[in-house]
This record gives C-alpha cells, sequence and structure tokens, in this order.
C-alpha cells in the first residue's frame, strides 16, 4: 500500500494484456451483431438473387414473383391483423387485471400463467389448433355463412375448421403474452399520484384507470400491439399445420389462402433450383416486413420512455 | 414553487372534465355481483343441461352476467358503479380468455402424449426401418408401439447445446460491452438498436439464412446440425443480450468503485466482481433464452432437415430433433391409413417439449430466486 508510483498510474493508466483481451472480446462481440445482421440481408439476398433474373414463365403460376408472392404477403397481412385485433383488447384486459386488480400474489402467478403460454412451442400450438380447435369452430363457421354468408368474407363454410380464420385466433393466443407483458410494464408505470387524485376525486376503479392509467399508457399499447403484430407475421409452424392452403380469396371461414412462413415450411423440404430461390425471395420479403413493423413498434415504445414522467 | 403570473385559467367546473360524470353514487359492495355470478353460471349450466353447445352456453352465460350486472347496480348504486362493474367482469373475462387455450391445450398434450412419453420403447428407439407396416400392425392388431424419438432427443440436446455455445459468450460479452466499456453514446446506442432488429427476426428467416450461409461456404443444399445451431443462434443472441443487459446493471455501482479504488484491473473487476454478482441473473437468463429456442421447429426443419436414425455428428448430413419429429409425425405419418401410432409419437414429443420448456421456465425462476444477491445491508 505505498503510494511511490501513483501519480505515475494516473498520468498514464497502465494498459494490461487483461485488459486488452477483455475489452477486445467484448468489442468484437457486440459488433459481431452488426456481422450478424448483414449477413443475414446479403446471403438472403445472394441466394434470392436468381429469381429476379429469371424467366417470369418459370416462376411458380406463371407470371413473375410478384405475382406470386402477393397472395402470400396478403394473407400473412389478414392473418396477422385479425390476430391482433382479437389478441389486443384480451390482452389490455389481461395486464389492467394483473396491474390494477388482482392482489399482488395472485398477480405473479397470472404473470407465470401468461409466461408459460409465451413458452409453449408454436409446433404443439399448431397440433393442438389442428385437433382440438378447428373442430370445435366448425358450427361457428356454419352459423356465420348462414346468417352473414352475403359478406364476401363468409361465403362458405369449412367443414374440418382448417381455415385461415382458425389460424389467425391461434395466433392472436400466440401473441397475447408479448402484448400483456408491454402493456402491464406501462401501466405499472403510471404515476401513483394521477392514480390517487382521481380515487381521491371520487372516481370508481373503472373512471381511474379510464381518466390516468388508459390515457398514460395507450404508447405503450401500440407498441406492444406492434411487436405482437411483427411476432404473428414471421410465425410458421401453427399456421402451416393448421390452414388448409389454397389460392388467394376473401373468404376467411374456408380452406384457401396461405402466408409466407408456411409457404416455405410446406415446400422448402422439396424445393430445388429456382424454387429454392423463389422461397428465398418470400423469405426476404418477409423479413423486409417484419422489419418495418418492429422499428415503428420500438420507436413508439422508446418514446414513451424518453417522455414517460415516471422516470 | 414559482409566483404564477400567466393569466388564471377559467375555472373549469367537475362536470367539463373529460371522463368526468356528475351523477351520484350510492353505496354498495361487491356480494350483489357474486350472486349474479351464480345466477348467470346456473343460467349456462342449464342451457348446456337442455343441449346447447358448452362453448356457446358459457358465451350467452357470460353475456347474461355483463347485462344483469348492469342492470342491479343501475338500480342499486346508479350508472357509474354500473359501468364499474361491468368493466371489472370484462377485465376477468379477458383473463378467463387467456387461460382457456393454455388449460386445454395442456390437457390435450397430456392425456394424447402421456401413455407414449412414459413408454421406454419411446424414448430408447429411433425410427429407422420403421414403415407404415409396423403401424398397421399397432393399430390394427393391438402390437405393442415400436418406433420412437430417441434420435431426436439426442438431436435436441446437441443442436440446442451447440446454439447455447455459441449464443452465450457472445451475448453475454456484448452485454458486457454495453453496461461495462460503452453505457452511453452513439456506439452502443447502434448495438441496441441492432439488437432490437434482431429480436424481430422471424424464426424461419433465421433457418433460412443459415441454409443460404451453408449453400454458400459448402455448396447448395448442405444441411447439417452446425446450420441448425448457427440458425437457433440469431435467434438466442439477442434474448441473452437483453436478458445479461438488464442483470448487469443492476449490479450496485458501489462494487466496481469498491474494486477499481483498490486498485483492480477493469477486467478483474467485471470477471470477478460484476459477474459472480450478477450470476443468477445470468443463468436464469441464459436458461429462460435457451427454454424459447429449444422448441423451435421451422429453422431446423429449414436448415437441418428430417433423419430417421440416430445421427450425432452434427457436420454430417441431417439430424432430427423433437419439434420436427413432432411436425413430420403429425403432418405425414407412416401409414395414411392408420394414422394413430405416429399421431401417438407426435403428441408424445410434444408432451416432452412441454415438460422441457416448462421445467426450464421454473429452473430459471428458481436460480433466479435461490441465489438472488440480497439486497439491503
Amino acid at each position: 500500500m505505498t503510494a511511490t508510483s501513483a501519480p505515475e498510474a494516473q498520468a498514464r493508466p497502465k494498459r494490461r494484456p487483461g485488459d486488452i483481451v477483455f475489452g477486445g472480446l467484448s468489442t468484437a462481440s457486440a459488433f459481431s451483431i452488426l456481422l450478424i445482421l448483414a449477413g443475414v440481408a446479403i446471403f438472403l439476398i445472394s441466394e434470392a438473387v436468381p429469381v429476379f433474373g429469371a424467366d417470369p414463365a418459370e416462376i411458380t403460376g406463371g407470371e413473375g414473383f410478384l405475382s406470386y408472392v402477393w397472395p402470400l404477403v396478403f394473407g400473412t397481412l389478414v392473418a396477422s391483423l385479425v390476430a391482433m385485433a382479437v389478441a389486443t383488447p384480451v390482452a389490455v384486459g389481461i395486464a389492467l387485471f394483473v396491474s390494477h386488480y388482482a392482489p399482488t400474489r395472485v398477480g405473479t402467478a397470472v404473470g407465470f400463467v401468461i409466461d408459460l403460454l409465451a413458452a409453449v412451442p408454436s409446433v404443439v400450438f399448431g397440433m393442438w389448433g389442428f385437433q382440438v380447435f378447428a373442430p370445435k369452430l366448425v358450427p361457428l363457421f356454419i352459423w356465420l355463412q348462414e346468417h352473414l354468408g352475403f359478406l364476401p368474407f363468409f361465403e362458405s363454410a369449412s367443414r374440418t375448421g382448417r381455415t385461415l380464420f382458425t389460424a389467425s385466433l391461434v395466433l392472436a393466443v400466440m401473441i397475447l403474452p408479448i402484448i400483456t407483458a408491454v402493456s402491464r410494464e406501462v401501466f405499472l408505470q403510471t404515476p401513483t399520484l394521477h392514480e390517487e387524485a382521481a380515487l381521491a376525486l371520487g372516481a370508481t376503479k373503472w373512471e381511474m384507470i379510464r381518466t390516468a392509467v388508459l390515457p398514460f399508457g395507450k404508447p405503450g399499447v401500440i407498441g406492444g400491439t406492434m411487436l405482437g403484430l411483427g411476432r404473428a407475421l414471421g410465425e410458421t409452424m401453427a399456421v402451416a399445420i393448421i390452414l388448409s392452403p389454397g389460392v388467394f380469396t376473401w373468404n376467411l371461414i374456408d380452406s384457401g389462402n396461405t402466408t409466407v412462413p408456411a409457404e416455405i415450411a410446406l415446400n422448402f423440404p422439396e424445393a430445388a433450383g429456382l424454387r429454392l430461390s423463389e422461397l428465398i425471395a418470400a423469405g426476404l420479403v418477409l423479413f423486409g416486413i417484419t422489419l418495418a413493423v418492429n422499428l415503428g413498434a420500438r420507436a413508439i415504445v422508446n418514446r414513451r420512455a424518453e417522455f414517460s414522467g415516471a422516470n | 414553487m414559482s409566483v404564477d403570473t400567466a393569466p388564471k385559467p377559467r375555472q373549469r367546473k367537475l362536470a367539463d372534465i373529460e371522463g368526468v360524470e356528475i351523477d351520484k353514487v350510492r353505496a354498495s359492495s361487491n356480494r350483489q355481483a357474486y350472486v349474479v355470478l351464480a345466477a348467470a353460471a346456473a343460467v349456462a349450466a342449464l342451457l348446456w343441461l337442455i343441449g346447447l353447445n358448452p362453448a356457446l352456453a358459457l358465451v350467452l352465460g357470460y353475456a347474461g352476467y355483463l347485462v344483469a350486472v348492469y342492470t342491479v347496480y343501475r338500480a342499486v348504486a346508479g350508472k357509474r358503479v354500473a359501468a364499474d362493474q361491468v368493466a371489472r367482469g370484462l377485465v376477468l373475462g379477458a383473463f378467463v380468455v387467456a387461460v382457456v387455450p393454455l388449460l386445454s391445450l395442456l390437457y390435450t398434450v397430456v392425456v394424447r402424449g402421456g401413455a407414449t412419453a412414459l413408454d421406454p420403447a419411446f424414448l430408447n428407439q429411433t425410427m429407422n426401418g420403421i414403415t407404415g407396416l409396423q403401424d398397421q400392425a399397432t393399430q390394427r392388431d393391438g402390437a405393442p408401439l415400436i418406433g420412437g424419438a430417441y434420435h431426436a432427443i439426442i438431436g435436441t440436446l446437441i443442436i440446442t447445446g451447440i446454439a447455447a455455445a455459441i449464443s452465450v459468450p457472445i451475448g453475454v460479452f456484448t452485454a458486457i460491452f454495453l453496461v461495462e466499456y460503452q453505457p452511453k453514446g452513439r456506439v452502443s446506442q447502434m448495438i441496441r438498436f441492432l439488437v432490437d432488429v434482431m429480436t424481430g427476426i422471424p424464426s424461419i428467416v433465421a433457418g433460412l439464412f443459415a441454409f443460404a450461409l451453408w449453400a454458400v461456404l459448402f455448396g447448395i443444399g448442405t444441411k447439417n446440425g452446425f446450420a441448425g445451431a448457427v440458425a437457433l443462434s440469431v435467434l438466442m443472441i439477442s434474448t441473452v443480450v437483453r436478458n445479461s443487459e438488464e442483470m448487469l446493471r443492476i449490479v450496485p455501482n458501489e462494487l466496481r468503485e469498491a474494486a477499481l479504488a483498490l486498485g483492480v484491473p477493469k477486467w478483474r473487476t467485471i470477471a470477478k466482481v460484476v459477474l459472480p454478482t450478477a450470476a443468477s441473473g445470468l443463468a436464469s437468463g441464459v436458461t429462460l433464452a435457451i427454454a424459447r429456442v429449444i422448441g423451435e421447429t421451422a429453422p431446423l426443419l429449414v436448415a437441418v432437415g428430417y433423419a430417421r436414425g440416430l445421427n450425432v455428428d452434427p457436420s454430417q448430413g441431417p439430424m432430427n430433433t423433437l419439434a420436427v419429429y413432432a411436425y413430420y409425425m403429425f403432418t405425414k405419418p407412416l401409414s395414411p391409413g392408420f394414422r394413430e401410432p405416429s399421431l401417438d409419437r407426435a403428441w408424445a414429443a410434444a408432451l416432452l417439449l412441454v415438460l422441457i420448456v416448462v421445467v426450464l421456465n421454473l429452473t430459471a425462476r428458481l436460480i433466479a430466486k435461490a441465489f438472488a444477491p440480497k439486497t439491503g445491508r
């Protein structure tokens, strides 16, 4: 504990080999993330390139890549948007239940159950949707056809239940956890003073939530919803197993339609040559769409964090 | 605080504020709600007994409950309390809506897969040499089920293990970079952004990436275990980084400062003080990341392919994993006319997967709880 060399050390900290190695490893790891992401884009493009130079007649469908991919993209968007529309109100309800209704211990238990829902592998959701859920929906589909059959979405009903609508509902269950988690987080951040002020003015619990919690949490809920949308867009196995795929149709309650990931999963194992490039190009399109949605979601969530009064 | 010189805003009446309704509220309790709930449940049960679809009976009972609770409370305590009670009903309903599919799924997996998953033959055998004929014999003549998921279990362990071996060092060191070396600044902002982007990569795109990378490196159509591990790593790294970053961040700064003040080099401070303090959090984060990728199907379907027999060499040819095994058994039964044995195998594999995932999640929680650093002094 002598201080003989202290002034020197202060002037120029010693560069120890350990520090150089450790710092180098951390920096290299951090930049490897950049490399991996660039790699994903570059290698997908390099394998997809043959499609864009190919004769349109050789592409599946015979009319070029665009007319091949747009029904897939459309199916993906419809399935994901329906899932999002179904899941969001339920997720907000659960988030409110955990943050403002349930006692702390019950809330923790519910959080665990929701985490469990997030952890179930998608292939298991697919099998369950196919064997248990789809048959249960058939009566509903028949009812929809009989009473709302004049709408293009409910023209004819499937007797197996393996429809885009079924897939959307299973997707809704699968994206519930992420929307719930983000919403719960922002609801818990509501400034207690706002809540107490509302209650002190004589508001009922629901009025307190409507005037203090929901306005504060709105950007978070929107961001969480878009994260859920991003997940639904990329979800593969559940749709691949449940949906009985087919050509594009507006009818949601009969077989038909397909999504980009399901198309890839169903056809990739047997694909070769140009078909392979076609599927990889479709994957590239999917990557672009999910990227855009996720960036939008992050932007909204992060903007909330910066201006949050709770910090 | 400061003297307000601005012109005073017009005094607003309580009734002008959006969302506030001036309406008399009379004292009430939740007791009536329980009575209404019991009545609604009784009505739903009755509807079910007279032959209505149970799901429909439940939905009608629930809708009836909401209407009844509104009417009762409107009469007893006024409009505002009635709305409050309806909101309470809706929030609880949302919770039930989420739990029902989970319970149904767990029930189905256990009931359909339970018997087969406990069968030693299923755990010890591969699908080598098993054809539709054996399945036919099993279903029609009652022969014991042969052919199992041994190779898939081993494959899952190998591929997930390699993926973890790749992702954990990269992920933890990236988190160290973000927390210890560049806590602020443009570089770490960019890295965080990229990790966010990575979180959003669809699993099948990760698989396509591994396939395309292997096509360029080793020739088109090369599928093996390493490709699958790379695909899983792409999905896993972002989770590891996010979890680890959070854990490193909550290590108190006093510990770092104390170590540095004693003249300990920075890297030893990180290795001997920061990491051990955060160890339980890191372990639980890694466990959760493994749980997230162990059930992935799509990337492995694309990058690893499907093997009927045991292959323990991840550099040579297709392997099998539990999720892909379940998918193939479910959608492409060995004998299309006699599907039951294949479906049994699929559900058993699904049960194993769910068990693994649940155990991993519980372990992560236990680690986090048991080894959490003692707070407070």
